[in-house]
């Protein structure tokens, strides 16, 4: 079998050379099919992105007037929980004393909330550890505790103590009125 | 699949099909001829104990597919539909379910003999990683598969550990929200984990194939690491292992069938019975037990970035194991000291599991505050981790690269007969004046 088949279809050119035209095709050929599949690779990922009718979903109004002074509303909003809560005057004072506290991510209480409006707490509920709903009045210093992993937020969802990196997110909204406002 | 072939064909059709196909050859050589170490003991049976788990999940899978609705507003539904109205549903559910564990409880015997017998060493390197190739994917699809029934634990056991990928700088956020297919964990979440969770067991069965390839070219490693020198050595598989296998199997299915119709709840969460709410999480959230070791590792570490990269490095670490271990000797048999290191390897595998399962703060000794020591007391669940994440991985990078080269091993045996011929029960009668001669 293998006497047969030597040489039946030479490769007149030696390892070293010069590319000749059928090094060319191979290269092109292979260039052609890899380009093809990289190509269609994108759709095959991006079909995993959010889709059109998820985006469409992603802005939600609420009426401030339903949630009373020291309280709080969870709301869900793009799949996840939307903590609205009106601080009490003690509450304020104690998050403003604390901007100059040490914190792992520092930030002054008067930049997570609109200007004038110190009273309205408008943050995502979701631990920045990993995901998990805090719950409300928890934790060492009056905000909310994570109960899954210990992370303790004051009462400006700032994180103090626990795993958690970052403070609890502040997603964009408008105040369309005193009383109403649009997330997202 | 390698090697010189016994197989005859003996009627028309098999000399037929062996000329086309020779599919009886390969099951004669592999299954039936296949030469396999006369010593292998009873914890040699767990590669066909996991051979029937994953058929078993397969079967069990299929048939939960045809009455289960991947939506977020009828899965929890459909799942208690199964339990409660389909013909034998709660049998086939509970042995999925129960299923899933048993897995586990072999795969880790068996992943532990390996690293008992030495059976990742050369050549046998490949056949390991493909192992733990299989090991991933099972926790990827067994993962995948507790999210399914869309309850508390289902939904932020989902929320947590694609949240892991959150940790990883820059692209984290864009990973999550791709992994999601939304801005939380939610329908287009639900349906892909379905779609993965039915394709991943069949990629494990094609991984196994390979597995098994892999070891019919070396052959099987056996309890004295020492390699097969002649024929006198082996015994063909069946009907030798067959039989073994076979009464192995038959013994872990009356444990299996202990929990399906006695305690099939015992090793779940009663939260999963609550469906899921993306407004509150359950106050202590944990995985399933088989996960438990590495969710103690991820929580040992202050940092969410260290945390995750740890948990993750505790199964990469595996896969680079057979450069790691220096040791000429595979068999701990003949290492004494190497086996009081594994003996503590396995307690502190047992101990994190256990510390998985607890409130990080909660202390270990009930009552008793000893002092801080960084964010937490000392007598705290945290730190019982952080002693054990530090020895699990001291094992495999410390304890294994450096006993190689410092340990002194005990003889080994000439060959796998030897030690059983001259082993004082075979003696001949009037041997014992002769005592020199015992191994």
């Amino acid at each position: 079998m293998a006497d047969t088949v030597a040489g039946a279809n030479p490769d007149t050119h030696a390892a070293g050379d010069d590319p000749n035209r059928r090094d060319f095709i191979h290269i092109a050929a292979a260039a052609a099919a890899g380009g093809a599949v990289v190509g269609l690779a994108w759709p095959f990922i991006d079909q995993m992105n959010p889709s059109g009718d998820t985006l469409a979903l992603a802005s939600v109004e609420f009426d401030l007037t339903k949630v009373a002074e020291g309280q709080q509303v969870t709301i869900k909003w793009r799949g996840k929980p939307l903590f609205i809560r009106n601080r009490t005057g003690a509450e304020i004072a104690q998050a403003v004393k604390d901007d100059g506290a040490s914190m792992p991510d520092p930030q002054r209480d008067e930049d997570r909330h609109k200007p004038g409006k110190a009273q309205w707490l408008v943050l995502v509920g979701t631990c920045t550890h990993l995901g998990c709903v805090p719950t409300f009045g928890g934790g060492d210093y009056g905000g909310w505790f994570c109960p899954c992993h210990g992370s303790h937020y004051d009462v400006s969802g700032r994180i103090r103590k626990g795993p958690a990196p970052k403070n609890l997110q502040v997603p964009e909204y408008t105040f369309l009125s005193d009383t109403k406002v649009k997330v997202g | 699949m390698s090697g010189h072939s016994n197989y005859e064909p003996k009627t028309g059709i098999e000399r037929w099909l062996d000329t086309r196909l020779p599919v009886v050859r390969l099951a004669y050589d592999s299954m039936i001829d296949f030469p396999t170490p006369k010593n292998l003991n009873y914890w040699w049976t767990f590669g066909g104990i996991l051979a029937v788990c994953l058929a078993i999940q397969i079967v069990t899978g299929i048939v939960l597919a045809m009455h289960y609705v991947p939506h977020v507003d009828h899965a929890f539904a459909s799942v208690e539909r199964i339990m409660r109205d389909v013909n034998y549903g709660w049998l086939i559910r509970y042995m999925h379910a129960n299923g899933a564990s048993m897995f586990f409880i072999a795969v880790y015997i068996h992943i532990l003999r390996g690293l008992y017998y030495g059976s990742y060493k050369a050549p046998r390197e490949v056949l390991w990683i493909l192992g733990c190739v299989i090991y991933l994917l099972m926790m990827a699809t067994a993962f995948m598969g507790y999210v399914l029934p869309w309850g508390q634990m289902s939904f932020h056991g989902a929320v947590v550990i694609t949240n892991l990928f959150g940790a990883l700088p820059i692209v984290g956020e864009a990973i999550t929200t791709w992994l999601w297919g939304g801005f939380a964990v939610d329908n287009p979440t639900l349906n892909r984990f379905f779609s993965l969770h039915y394709l991943l067991p069949f990629m494990i069965a094609g991984v196994v194939g390979l597995h098994i390839w892999a070891l019919h070219v070396p052959g099987n490693n056996n309890p004295t690491g020492v390699n097969v020198k002649s024929k006198e050595d082996t015994v063909p598989f069946h009907p030798y292992y067959t039989v073994k296998d076979g009464f192995a199997i038959v013994v872990f299915l009356i444990l299996f069938a202990t929990f399906v119709f006695y305690n099939p709840n015992a090793l779940g969460h009663a939260d999963n019975y609550i469906p899921g709410n993306p407004l509150v999480t359950p106050a202590h959230i944990v995985p399933e037990w088989y996960f438990l070791p590495f969710y103690a590792i991820l929580r040992a570490v202050p940092d969410k970035l260290g945390g995750v990269l740890l948990m993750f490095g505790a199964i990469a670490v595996l896969f680079v194991l057979p450069w790691l271990d220096t040791s000429k000797v595979r068999s701990m048999r003949y290492r004494p000291t190497a086996k009081l290191y594994f003996l503590i390897f396995v307690v502190t595998c047992l101990v994190l599991g256990y510390c998985g399962g607890q409130l990080p703060d909660d202390h270990v000794i009930p009552g008793l505050s000893t002092f801080r020591l960084f964010d937490a007391d000392l007598n705290s669940f945290v730190w019982l981790s952080r002693i054990a994440t530090l020895y699990y991985f001291a094992y495999f990078l410390i304890v294994l690269p450096i006993l190689g080269l410092t340990e002194t091993p005990l003889p080994q045996p000439e060959s796998i007969s030897s030690p059983v011929l001259s082993h004082p029960a075979n003696a001949p009668a009037g041997a014992a004046a002769s005592p020199e001669k015992r191994g």
